[in-house]
């Protein structure tokens, strides 16, 4: 096998509860993103784009859609004779078969796959964020510094910073201190859950924590990296990073896409960002459709007016329908004369004719008030909303509902329905 | 697998007037997001045929570069493929492709190696969804040498490009002429043709023989009293985009639900290159109307009743109207486009004005791209 400088390792087995229904089915990094994209095409796009052309991806919750869009990774060309991506879920052994119970955990149980590339560094990325990021010039500082682990890092305003791992370091970016979430920061530098490690370091301090029950990154391996002297450096980004972890921040970065030049710019020649697109069929606006402000996917047919919105590919919009401030994922199809505001919409849906999304006031979701904010109305993949119902805002709608779901034909702010079968 | 394919895409055509300056018709892009010759390659595919020569010859660099890999029809295979023949010189050859049965006879040893007992052959400049299967089965079935698909043109449709054919009640074809003046029939050829492998190397080398070297003329035409040549009719869409004409036409027919329906929604599908482009993008100003817009635009005016290719930017206070244009097109602000095919590529600048008056005007301007 011929060796490999840095191999990468993708943490994708995330279930990502706080994005709800939406995540019901699938995984967090095959969640779509951008009217074409997954949220995981980020950072494999990154990979390739910086040359790093071994990928193991590690999946564990709900991977049916992630490894059917992974394939053989064709479309980041990471389909390679030696290395390539290569998709690593939990397996059985003749002794101690778990789950991965811990980011590094899981990284540890693929130690094998790690061992075939005999590489120099590792590079561990998380399947959950939004960003361009050239691995290189990263690995480049690490080098320099002759660090034994870099942890990216970016500064965050004062008053968030408690929400993050943050890390203390001199004018050299040495790290001296590191705290999980500090109720009273000390210093501004987030950790991106980005990190570079020397191979030789990061397979001692695996086998060390090995026993650590949910061993994690964050938690035991850089602490206890930390503890034994090692060199620890912090490599500052101030690019765009997004973390799309809550409805209401996903829905945000969505929107983002949509301004005059956004911040985060998928129109550029450099650095394109690769996906599996199954729709290359071009898009459809009828003789009556209005469309400002949006952006629309491939094969979709508007017929109605799109304003303020992510619309995915092979979406139907009926007649005389008024989409604002949405996001349609692919496949869904929505009836003539509906009305649908700040609504989060599941890929194969189907939302009936003379439908209103997110009307009146705002009221706290009953099931969970924290996952269901934002005065968002969110629909899980494959959903089925009848004709002429009507759905308040903070509300939760998944599987196949129908007229008796909704008495008086309405759904009040706040509401829940999940159709038995699904879970949240 | 009974049959291979040879897809003829060296063509070029003077009615194409400077569309075809920069490449093969086969090449030319089609419906939003494709090139014309996607549509011959994905129906062989999705008849399941696993080898397919494409014999090109004219300003090929642009075709080649679509086929530059077969995997998006599905061609990267171990067993078969996909074999792109342009015109060498040979120890004892020195010419271009005198016609299409010398591209065939110049490339007889690929014929004559393959196992498959028949060939299907079409050209790379006709839109249709076909089985080629279902052909096979008439052609056998008929017990015949050749089968040429054939098309019934709309009555008064002027078929003087084409070759017409007459059948008899057995579907035997017993006239054939190339492009006549004044045609009997309305019927005309669409250059689809199954033939047995033996068969074919046979007829090229007698022709070849006789220093003969188009596969209609000098094959179908004279062969026809001899052989067993049967028609079969075709009834679903199909269009010949060689004339600037047609090539509008087809593009605009389109933009009707049922053409789209019939090749973007219904199975199987057609294949192309994947370009790796967002998604389109509408901004503050953009007023679309039945309209097809391929992935990659950016959108801030007026545009009504066209066909936008791939990645075309459009800026502010622009109207656009019965037009196409092709991929990667930069349109400044102010501008009017009417009754127009913009070359792709192109940067139109800003407060500029282009009409067709008497029919389609195809705009190529070679300006500087500045701005992006």
């Amino acid at each position: 096998m011929i060796r490999k400088e840095m191999i990468a390792m993708l943490l994708a087995g995330g279930q990502g509860s706080r994005l709800g229904v939406l995540t019901a089915k699938v995984a967090k990094p095959a969640v779509a993103f951008g009217g074409k994209y997954r949220i995981i095409d980020f950072p494999l796009s990154n990979c390739i784009n910086s040359g790093i052309d071994t990928v193991g991806v590690l999946t564990q919750y709900q991977p049916l859609r992630l490894n059917t869009h992974i394939g053989i990774g064709i479309p980041w060309d990471l389909d390679r004779n030696n290395g390539g991506v290569t998709v690593l879920s939990p397996y059985e052994r003749s002794d101690n078969s778990e789950w991965y119970s811990g980011t590094a955990n899981a990284i540890f149980q693929n130690m094998n796959y790690m061992e075939n590339y005999n590489p120099e560094y590792v590079l561990i990325l998380s399947g959950d964020h939004i960003y361009k990021m050239d691995y290189e010039v990263m690995l480049d500082f690490h080098k320099e510094n002759h660090a034994d682990v870099t942890i990216a890092t970016m500064p965050v305003p004062l008053e968030e910073a408690s929400r993050f791992g943050i890390v203390i370091a001199d004018e050299n970016k040495k790290i001296s201190e590191f705290e999980e979430k500090p109720k009273e920061p000390r210093s501004n530098l987030a950790s991106m859950g980005i990190y570079i490690f020397s191979w030789k370091v990061l397979k001692e301090a695996l086998y060390a924590m090995k026993d650590q029950s949910g061993c994690d990154f964050g938690k035991h391996i850089i602490p206890y990296c930390h503890e034994r002297g090692q060199r620890l450096f912090a490599y500052e980004y101030n690019g765009y990073w997004k973390d799309v972890g809550t409805l209401g921040s996903y829905w945000e970065a969505n929107m983002e896409l949509i301004d005059l030049i956004p911040e985060f710019n998928l129109y550029e020649e450099y650095w394109k960002i690769y996906t599996k697109s199954d729709m290359i069929e071009p898009q459809y606006l009828s003789a009556n459709a209005v469309v400002e402000k949006s952006i629309i996917g491939e094969g979709s047919e508007v017929y109605g007016t799109v304003y303020n919105s992510v619309v995915g590919p092979n979406v139907s919009i009926g007649e005389g329908t008024v989409v604002r401030d949405s996001i349609i994922m692919a496949d869904t199809v929505i009836g003539d004369h509906a009305t649908i505001d700040k609504s989060i919409i599941a890929e194969n849906c189907k939302i009936g004719s003379n439908v209103t999304l997110g009307v009146g006031e705002e009221a706290p979701n009953k099931l969970n008030a924290s996952i269901y904010s934002f005065g968002l109305v969110t629909i899980g993949e494959g959903s089925v909303v009848p004709d002429g119902v009507s759905v308040g805002k903070n509300t939760a709608i998944s599987g196949e509902t129908g007229k008796q779901d909704y008495p008086d034909g309405t759904l009040g702010s706040g509401e829940v329905i999940i159709k038995a079968g699904d879970s949240i | 697998m009974k049959a291979i394919g040879i897809i003829l895409a060296g063509g070029n055509n003077s009615r194409m007037q400077e569309l075809s300056n920069k490449r093969a018709i086969a090449a030319m892009p089609v419906g939003g997001s494709y090139r014309s010759i996607d549509f011959a390659l994905s129906n062989m595919s999705n008849s399941h045929i696993q080898t397919v020569a494409v014999l090109t010859q004219y300003s090929a660099r642009s075709l080649n570069e679509h086929l530059s890999s077969s995997k998006w029809w599905d061609f990267g295979r171990k067993q078969g493929g996909l074999y792109v023949f342009n015109p060498t010189v040979t120890v004892d050859n020195s010419w271009w492709y005198r016609g299409t049965a010398d591209a065939m006879y110049q490339n007889i040893s690929f014929l004559k190696k393959r196992h498959e007992p028949y060939v299907i052959i079409t050209s790379g400049d006709c839109i249709y969804k076909m089985d080629y299967n279902k052909v096979l089965d008439y052609h056998i079935e008929k017990k015949a040498d050749i089968t040429v698909v054939c098309k019934d043109m709309a009555v008064g449709e002027d078929v003087s490009r084409y070759g017409v054919v007459k059948m008899n009640e057995d579907a035997r074809i017993i006239e054939f002429e190339e492009k006549p003046m004044v045609s009997k029939s309305n019927t005309i050829s669409a250059g689809i043709y199954i033939v047995r492998r033996r068969q074919l190397i046979e007829m090229l080398e007698r022709s070849a023989e006789e220093d003969r070297w188009d596969f209609v003329t000098d094959i179908l035409i004279r062969y026809k009293n001899m052989k067993q040549i049967y028609g079969y009719k075709m009834k679903e869409y199909w269009s010949n985009i060689a004339t600037v004409e047609s090539y509008y036409q087809t593009n605009m027919d389109f933009l009707k639900p049922e053409v789209r329906k019939y090749f973007f929604r219904d199975e199987p599908k057609i294949y192309s290159k994947v370009d790796d482009l967002p998604p389109a993008k509408y901004n503050v100003g953009s007023d679309v109307r039945n309209s097809l817009v391929a992935s990659g635009c950016i959108i801030n005016s007026k545009v009504e009743n066209s066909v936008l290719f791939k990645k075309v930017f459009v800026g502010k206070n622009c109207v656009i109207k019965n037009s196409i244009i092709l991929n990667d097109v930069y349109i400044g602000d102010n501008t009017h486009i009417e009754n127009c095919i913009v070359e792709s590529r192109d940067t139109l600048k800003a407060n500029t004005y282009y009409c067709g008056e008497n029919g389609i005007k195809i705009v190529s301007e070679n300006n500087e791209r500045y701005v992006l």
